[in-house]
This record gives structure tokens, sequence and C-alpha cells, in this order.
């Protein structure tokens, strides 16, 4: 929960704020807990003393370059403590600071503490402020490289791209990301969000599906890539079952004796959908067969877990087929008589 | 034939009780045991914390191990007289996250009119945005989490008609992914956290049709790993919080039996510390009053005994909501 910064991360030859002559004006601020506390504690002395100051300058409204000095220091024991990054743009603003400079530091901040809301946020207003995102491409690029699911990392980068309109060499990175891991959920949703910026043309979709087919043949048994080929197919408009490639591609796994549930979960999603608006009685009761025994193996051997998912969308389906049959005797007794 | 997966193992020697006692002291003493760097280092989520302790309390039916008068004192010290949000700790500024949580253990100890309700319903609607969103707090982060936070604040106090209600519905809708599920803003990738935080908003303002609860539910259904834990993205490992999100959006849209109810339990529960109490995230490690509360949760949804009904939109007791006469949607299949 929180980070495990240790308590000797101030230097060595750090002075305590109380023994400094450059201080001796200000007069520290101890924790109010009441008489009675929640919690009885003993704070550690050298967070007490930093912090003891730090809210005397909270109190007086200080906003000065010892100050900002102090919010490091505060910054060094607790990186997540907002109230003191809320000061800190406080200060920086009064006097005018040089952004430059401190969009430096916050690298070294984002580097030891990157899963951090505040400093990534504060990153952003200090983007905003300067109007320049000319070094965060590179900036997520490089704690991605550590971490590629980041989260606050693909958020930011995200903001920058959208904000800023950075989209054009995105794609390219991202590709590079999936090539080197092709699980990686974050850089496919990724690849997502570029790709509907600049709009799911029938090329695009085609490329689309190429690419993923291609990475599905690598590693067949990947949610992500599944996943993202379902949403190409659903946010290119067209009807799963439209993309007749799709489901011989499929096919040919699953006669390859390809067992991933995830291919399973596509076919009979296909199956389904071709099912529901195939003309031909025969046909239709063939893809029907062939749905519930898609099912039966899920429940049965390959997705044991989610069993009931697979019951439920077995019998629903049935419930969908039978109402279409009835519906088609319907008409037909109508035609007749 | 076999494919690899990131998960954990949970060997024999887990616990498989639930260890009932062990938590109720845990947290109890929480604080008081706990070394000062701890509780220095977490000063930033106070109020959180007490929200996690209370509630977990309060489901084992122990509410009365922690000192309630304090905890109230300690929350109307928290208030901005100013602003009326509600900050972690005294002398840190108002968020919208603390002021959830001081609401939250507020209805829970049945004494709202402690702190100046009005002034709550006047933060959360000062940060509302014209696209619907929320910020967080006034410096502007937005996040689909604030957007819950707002609508179960304004609930819980009785004042939803504070904000534009369609215009936040409309701005959680536009954070929804191909794949059914939910991230932080449009377009961010979708995570079992968020989702919680979307389909309990959802239910919250009774919007629950504009989900694609099929989809969603399924992709939630394939957070479950073969050890029975959750996880939140695709290839994470598995964590009793996401245990907790998961489970409790699958509730709420009406889908949690499509999960293995049985195997989920065994990993919760393999989450217990035997020496100390308390749940960790995952098994084996040190346990933390935030999966505390979150494994006890989670049981709670699947029904244990020795624990009272959770909300699984408020994550609160059901008696409280009963109480306030809150009613949250809930798709029943
Ligand atoms: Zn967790």
């Amino acid at each position: 929960m929180s980070d495990n910064s240790s308590d000797e991360e101030l230097a060595p030859d750090w002075i305590p704020y109380r023994q400094r002559s450059d201080w001796a004006d200000v007069t520290p601020i101890e924790q109010d807990d009441g008489e009675n506390p929640v919690v009885v504690i003993s704070y550690s002395e050298k967070f007490k003393d930093v912090y003891d100051y730090f809210r005397a300058i909270l109190a007086s409204s200080e906003k000065s370059t010892r100050a900002l000095e102090l919010t490091r220091d505060a910054l060094r024991l607790n990186a997540a403590n907002y109230t003191v990054w809320q000061y800190r743009r406080d200060i920086l603003k009064a006097l005018g600071c040089n952004l430059q400079q401190e969009l430096q530091y916050i690298d070294d901040v984002i580097s030891d503490n990157p899963k951090n809301y505040q400093v990534w946020h504060h990153r952003r207003v200090i983007v905003e402020w300067l109007n320049d995102p000319s070094d965060e491409l590179r900036l997520t690029e490089s704690v991605l490289s550590m971490d590629s699911k980041n989260y606050h990392a693909w958020q930011h980068r995200q903001w920058a791209i959208k904000t800023f309109n950075l989209y054009d060499n995105e794609l390219e990175y991202v590709d590079r990301l999936i090539s080197e891991d092709v699980r990686n959920n974050s850089a496919w949703n990724q690849r997502f969000f570029v790709l509907k910026h600049f709009g799911f043309t029938p090329e695009v979709i085609q490329r689309e599906i190429q690419y993923a087919v291609n990475r599905i043949r690598l590693i067949k048994n990947n949610e992500s890539v599944w996943n993202f080929l379902g949403g190409i197919l659903h946010d290119g408009g067209a009807s799963i079952s439209q993309h007749e490639e799709v489901l011989a591609f499929c096919e040919e796994l699953y006669n390859n004796n390809v067992r991933s549930p995830y291919l399973i979960a596509f076919l009979i999603d296909l199956c389904q959908e071709k099912c529901l608006r195939e003309e031909n009685a025969e046909s239709r009761e063939a893809l029907g067969r062939r749905v519930a025994e898609l099912c039966d193996g899920m429940i049965r051997e390959h997705d044991v877990i989610r069993k009931k998912y697979w019951q439920y969308v077995v019998d629903s389906f049935q419930l969908k087929l039978n109402r279409l049959k009835a519906n088609n005797d319907g008409e037909r007794n109508d035609g007749t008589s | 034939m076999a494919f690899i997966v990131n998960d954990v193992d949970i060997s024999a020697a887990e616990p498989k009780e639930l260890l009932f006692d062990k938590h109720v002291e845990y947290i109890a003493n929480h604080g008081n045991d706990q070394n000062d760097f701890e509780y220095c280092m977490t000063e930033f989520l106070r109020m959180s914390g007490i929200y996690w302790g209370v509630t977990a309390l309060d489901l084992m039916q122990q509410l009365e191990k922690l000192d309630r008068k304090s905890i109230v004192e300690f929350i109307k010290k928290c208030q901005c007289p100013t602003s009326g949000g509600v900050a972690a700790c005294e002398g840190h500024d108002p968020h919208m996250l603390y002021t959830l949580s001081a609401v939250q253990i507020l209805c829970i100890y049945d004494c709202l009119d402690q702190i100046d309700v009005a002034g709550v319903a006047r933060y959360v609607a000062s940060l509302q945005q014209p696209d619907g969103s929320f910020f967080g707090d006034k410096w502007g982060e937005v996040d689909t989490r604030f957007s819950f936070c707002a609508v179960a604040i304004l609930t819980l106090i009785n004042k939803l008609d504070v904000i534009n209600v369609p215009k936040a519905v409309e701005f959680v809708m536009s954070c929804c992914n191909a794949d059914g599920g939910f991230g932080s803003k449009p377009n961010a990738e979708s995570h079992a956290g968020l989702i919680y935080c979307c389909v309990g908003f959802l239910s919250i303002t009774n919007q629950l049709h504009r989900l694609d609860c099929e989809k969603l539910a399924w992709w939630l259904c394939e957070r479950q790993l073969p050890s029975g834990g959750l996880n939140g993205r695709p290839e994470k490992l598995p964590d009793v919080c996401y245990s907790w999100w998961v489970l409790a959006s699958l509730t709420i849209m009406g889908r949690l039996h499509w999960i293995s109810s049985d195997k989920l339990k065994v990993f919760i529960l393999s989450c217990q510390d035997t020496d100390t109490g308390g749940f960790s995230d995952r098994t084996g490690n040190l346990p933390d009053i935030f999966h505390t509360l979150f494994g006890l949760g989670a049981l709670s949804l699947l029904g244990h005994d020795k624990l009272l009904k959770v909300n699984p939109t408020f994550c609160m007791p059901q008696y409280v909501l009963d109480k306030l006469k809150i009613n949250t949607q809930i798709i029943s299949v």
C-alpha cells in the first residue's frame, strides 16, 4: 500500500531543521492528535522534524526557496502526501521557478515511485503550465520499459498524445511492445486507442485482422489478442460472421487440435451469430449442434471453472433458436393458408 | 493441453477456515501495534484506513471494539469549513476519496448530523466538470473513481439532485471499452477496480441497462485463475482486493454464479495471516487493513455465515443501507 522507502533516505550529512540557523525564525508545529487519539503513536524523529516544519510554513503560507527545499525533503520521506505536492505547486507558481528544472526533478521522483498517483498528477500540471509535451513520450517509454503495464504511465501517455496530438509514431511504438511481449494487454489497448483516433476504414480492419491473426499463430492462448480481434470486428461495424476468413482461421486452429478456451469462446460466438442468421433449416440445425458441442467441451474439459457461464450461454442460445424456429414456422403457415 | 498462466500455488498448509478472532484482534489493534514509520507513511489515507477497519469490524458484529467517540471527533476535525470536503487527516486538503470514507463511517455510526452535510454536497457539486466527469480535488485529476465517489456520497446523504446526473452518466459510459470493461478515463485500459466503480456508479444511478452485461460479465469471469483467485487485468497475478471488485461487480450484474465460488473461497482464506490475523493481497504476503476488509467483504458476498451481509455497491453492511432506505439497483438473471 505504501512505498517501502526507508527512513534513512535523506543524506547522511543531513541536519535536522531544528538545528539549522537559517530556520531559527520558524516555530515548528506538532501534529495535534487530540486528547483521545484514535491511535497512539510516536513519530520517527526525522519524519517529525521535517513535517513539524512543513506544518509551520503551511500555517504561515511561507513561499520561499527554503520552503521549496523543505517540500523536497518532505516528499522524499513520503511521496504520496498530496498536500505537500499541492503546496509545492503553490510555491513554484509564487516564485516563478524554472519549470524545466522541475520536470527533471519529477523524472527522478517518478523513477523511484512509478506507481504514485500524486507525482504523475504533478507532472501533468507542470507540463500543462509549460505547454510543452516534448519529453513526455520519452519519460513514459522509459517507465514502461521497467513495467510495461504501469497504469499511471499509460494514462499519462494517452493524455499527452490526446492533448498535444502526438499520434503519428505511436503505432510503431506499440508494435515494438507487442513484439517484445505479445500478451501485453496495455499495449493492445493502446493500439486500439490509436486506431480509433484514425478511424476504422475497411482497409484498416482488414490489416488489423491480419495483424491479430499473425499474433495468434504465435501464441494461441492469449486473451488480449482475442479481445482485440473481437473489438476490431465489433467497432468496425461489421458483424463477426461477415468476415468469413476469421471463421476459416478459427476452424483451422480447431482442426489442428488447438483447444485454447479463448479460441473456443470465439468460435462459439461466431457459430451462434451465423446460426441465428442462417436461412437454410438444415445448415441452421448443424450450426446449432456445433454451438452445443463446443459449449459442452468447455463445461466438461476446457473451461471447467466457468462451467456455469457456459451452461448459461448454451441455454440462452437454445431459447433464441427455438423462438426463431417458432417464428419461421408461423410465417410459413401464414404463407400457405 | 496445458497453457501457462500467471498464478499462485496454494499449499495444503494454508488456512481453510475463517480466523475470526484473529481478525478482530488485528483490526482493533491496528495503529496501536503498528510501527511508527508505517503509521507516518499512511497519514495521507488515514480516513480511508478508519473506514476499512470500522466496516470490517461491523461486518463481524464487533464494532464496539473501536472508540466511536474519538473517531467521530477525528472526522469533524477533518472537514474543511470553507470547501465542505473532508481530508484524510487534519492538516491535509480535502479530497473526494476521504469525503466518501468519512460519510461511510458516519452512516455506520448513524450520526451524519455530526458534520456539515450541506457542505459535503456543496463540495461534491463543485468538483463536477462540464463533460460530466469529476475532479478528485481542486487540482483537477479526473478518474471514474471520483464519479463513483460523487454519487455514492450524495446518495448516502440524500442529495443526489445537486449534480447533473445525466451528464455524469454520459461521462462514465464514454469510458466503456470494446471489451465491455471500463478504465479510468475514455480509452484507458479496462481494469477491474475501475469496472467496479463504473458498475457501482450505474447501480446507484439506476442505469444498469446501459451495460453490455454479457460481454462485461464474461470479461470479469475471465479474471478467475486456476488457483481460484481473481486478477484485475489479463496476465496479472490474483489479488484479494480484485477478488472483491470483480465479485461485487458480478453480484450487481446478477452473475456471481458464473465463477467458481468454492475455488475463490479457498484462495481468499489462504490469504489470511495465521500469526497476526488480517488478510494479505495474495497467499504468503504480509497482511494489511485494506485487504482485510476486501477479503471479509468478498467472503460475505459468498454468503459466509459468520459475517453480516455486505452491500456490493457501497461496501458497507446491508443493514446500514436498509436503515437509510437506500436501494441500489441489482440485476437478477
Ligand atoms: Zn490488492
